[in-house]
């Protein structure tokens, strides 16, 4: 754990750099020994990680021995023995409960639900039972060694049922901790310190970037710390707050608004409960305005909790009405994903409109 | 021509029961044959298995006219779902598809016991089951394509076919959650006492869900009209069912409610199967059927369907129990219709797929309002903001 704390207390010394993609001072550092890898690879690194330092974790799920239907869980099952990698039947209320259990144990169960738009059933085991364990035993039990991994997002073809953005639905509940990483480097260390956070997580990947996202990602074991917001771009005119997959349209966004003068300071939050208010609160003092992006419906999304909460924190120094540019109220649609998801000419618009208001 | 006695046949050991006499006037006109109505009586290759039931014989009642129209019927699914598979290839059908193919004697032969009052509800693997429904070739097309002219107006794909003068109650893409849908048809079916039932299919994957047990204790309790059928293609989309579940006899799984273990490759054995299921469940409750199937593809077009199962087993299948095929032999060895004859339907089956797919090409892309509509009741929808919060509705290109 002193590497998280020396990882931390650099980050925060060291100014980033503003960089044309995204990167962090730790990648600085390690780049070097880093090879060039996509999203799963790395997901997999960290799991062989974790199931190798830590003789009691275990990985789960459905279709996970031969590899998963993504190839994030390759190799596990033959390097570490059907006893520690093993496939659930097709009963997601069942593998987190059962999860649950094994955790209350004191091991750490990584569960994997196949996609995020099925985490449903298992809903009242994550509220009622991991969420509120340690509370309600008065610190005798605990599960804080479950983490959930599940791809969420869009993928271009998914349709109602494989493009979901659920996060919010967990960020409402007290206990749990959601993590969205951006791209492959940020995943392996944020996915290997949710498994060894000592509080029930849940680990969102964006299956847009399993094969998309390729990143020079180190060879070692390495943590980022969670519920820390990452400043991935400087700039002075505007905010802007978003997640996972779509990073890389803000980032679009960023470099078409600069063209025209407008400077954009871009946030990773990365972890959305427990979220990193000062970053944000930071970045807004310095441009008065604040816009938030998230492909999640945008009624209720999780946008609408930044905002308000800056609303509060920042009231008088905002310059313009906090901007949310989202997926639309509507059903994930099939042939009109196009219209629905929040695209780079949306955002665009929102950030002309905000820094003009 | 004289109706056939419907006693069993003495030697019991023949495939076929077959009256000798009957035949002789019908050799070569394949629509006389389409019109016969009298009585043929077939025995099915494999008994029936019963769980806390006696099961139905094994002898099935039949027609030379509904033999050939089964026929017909599983070379128009057959084709239909390898026509999709070309469509999918050619990236016009995007998304997720799920084929049928190889299971279409359980859609046919469901057809044949029940009314359109009789309702099914069924999974993501949904397009035979629209098309026994009655839905159309075009409309099945057009909805795999995203079209206008789609069951579902394009905006449900392959996953949701929807034929609702048909009691069909669609298709389904979370697994195992038709079934207590099923379940709640049922009991509207039951209340409102028009003699008809629901039929609950699920596959073996999703016969370890824990609603599927939750809507059979419901459906047990208050005697409803359900039927489950589990139509068991032995691989949950790559994890073969003993891997799955501890106990793959599905239709034991139900415990207090009865089973039937059904031959789901021979379409007069399923259409036994579920007239005996529907008087069942009218009188008594819920019953579970097990269909012992195989699905060619793989489990979506995403999966070659070769890596979890040899390519030995899949053409083992196809050559000893495909059901077309099967009801083919049926057809020659009666002598029902000749063997071009029924290459003749084939034909006119490809052509009739081959005409809804043009036609289905042409057909428009929905209207982009459509985005918006029917997400509440009309009047009371979705309005989106632009971005600077001024528009009330948003314009789409």
């Amino acid at each position: 754990m002193a590497t998280t704390m020396a990882l931390r207390s650099f980050g925060r010394r060291t100014s980033i750099a503003a960089r044309g993609f995204s990167s962090s001072c730790e990648t600085e550092k390690a780049a070097k020994d880093g090879k060039p890898i996509n999203l799963f690879s790395a997901i997999n690194q960290a799991l062989h990680i974790a199931l190798d330092t830590d003789p009691r974790a275990y990985v789960f799920g459905e279709d996970v021995r031969f590899g998963g239907v993504f190839r994030c869980t390759t190799g596990l099952a033959d390097r570490f023995g059907r006893s520690r990698v093993f496939n659930t039947p097709l009963c997601e209320q069942g593998i987190v409960g059962f999860a649950i259990g094994l955790a209350a144990m004191g091991n750490r169960a990584i569960a994997e639900i196949q996609f995020a738009d099925y985490i449903y059933p298992a809903f009242d085991q994550i509220v009622n039972e991991a969420a509120k364990f340690r509370y309600r035993s008065g610190n005798e039990f605990n599960c804080g060694g479950l983490t959930i991994r599940t791809p969420y997002g869009a993928v271009g073809h998914g349709g109602h049922y494989h493009s979901q953005s659920p996060e919010s639905f967990f960020c409402h509940v007290p206990g749990l901790k959601v993590v969205i990483p951006r791209s492959p480097q940020q995943a392996k260390g944020l996915l290997l310190s949710c498994i060894r956070d000592p509080n029930p997580s849940i680990f969102f990947e964006p299956k847009w970037l399993y094969r998309l996202a390729v990143e020079e990602v180190p060879e070692h074991d390495y943590m980022l710390p969670l519920s820390e917001a990452e400043v991935i771009r400087q700039g002075s005119d505007i905010t802007l707050v978003g997640w996972g997959a779509q990073l890389s349209v803000l980032e679009q966004a960023c470099v078409e608004a600069a063209k025209e003068g407008i400077s954009c300071e871009l946030i990773d939050l990365r972890t959305l409960i427990p979220w990193d208010k000062e970053t944000v609160e930071a970045s807004v003092r310095k441009t008065g305005k604040l816009l938030i992006s998230h492909e999640a419906p945008v009624t209720g999304g999780f946008g609408a909790e930044i905002s308000a909460s800056i609303a509060e924190s920042c009231f008088l120094r905002l310059e313009a009405p906090v901007a949310r540019i989202c997926g639309l109220d509507t059903p994930f649609p099939l042939v009109y994903e196009q219209f629905y998801m929040p695209t780079k000419n949306k955002i665009l618009d929102a950030i002309k409109a905000t820094v003009n208001y | 021509m004289a109706v056939l006695a419907r006693s069993s046949s003495p030697s019991s050991l023949s495939k076929l029961l077959l009256r000798p006499h009957s035949f002789s006037s019908l050799r070569s006109f394949s629509s006389s044959a389409a019109d016969d109505q009298r009585v043929l009586t077939i025995e099915t290759s494999v008994p029936f298995t019963g769980h806390r039931i006696e099961p139905p014989s094994r002898a099935v009642d039949t027609t030379p006219a509904e033999i050939l129209s089964f026929f017909r019927d599983m070379a128009l699914m057959r084709r239909m779902e390898i026509a999709a598979d070309s469509l999918y290839k050619a990236k016009l059908i995007r998304g997720f598809c799920h084929l049928y193919d190889g299971q279409e004697a359980v859609a046919v032969g469901m057809e044949a016991a029940i009314t359109k009052r009789d309702g099914i509800i069924t999974s993501y693997r949904d397009h035979c089951t629209f098309l026994g429904r009655g839905g159309t070739l075009l409309e099945a097309f057009a909805e795999l394509m995203g079209r206008r002219d789609g069951c579902a107006k394009g905006k449900g794909g392959s996953m949701h076919f929807y034929r609702k003068e048909a009691s069909y109650y669609g298709g389904h893409g979370i697994v195992g959650a038709q079934i207590p849908l099923g379940c709640g048809v049922a009991f509207a079916q039951k209340y409102s006492k028009d003699g008809s039932v629901t039929f609950a299919l699920y596959g073996d994957g999703a016969a370890n869900q824990g609603q599927l047990f939750e809507a059979l204790n419901m459906a047990a309790l208050l005697d409803l009209p359900a039927i489950l059928v589990c139509e068991n293609n032995h691989y949950g989309m790559g994890t073969a069912e003993w891997r799955a579940a501890k106990s793959p006899a599905y239709y034991k799984r139900g415990d207090y409610v009865p089973g039937l273990k059904v031959d789901g490759m021979d379409v007069l054995a399923v259409k036994q199967a579920c007239i005996f299921a529907k008087e069942y469940a009218l009188a008594n409750g819920p019953i579970i059927l097990e269909m012992d199937t195989y699905r060619y593809h793989g489990h979506s077009m995403s999966d070659p369907g070769s890596t979890y199962r040899t390519r030995d087993e899949i053409s083992g299948v196809r050559q000893e129990r495909d059901p077309i095929e099967r009801v083919r032999k049926l057809i020659l060895s009666h002598e029902l219709a000749s063997a071009s004859e029924l290459k003749d339907i084939e034909k006119e089956v490809r052509k009739e797929v081959d005409d809804a797919v043009a036609q289905a090409k042409e057909c428009p892309m929905p209207d982009p309002s459509e985005l918006f509509s029917n997400v509440y009741v009309k009047g009371f929808g979705a309005e989106t903001f632009g971005p600077d919060r001024k528009e009330v509705r948003s314009v789409l290109p």
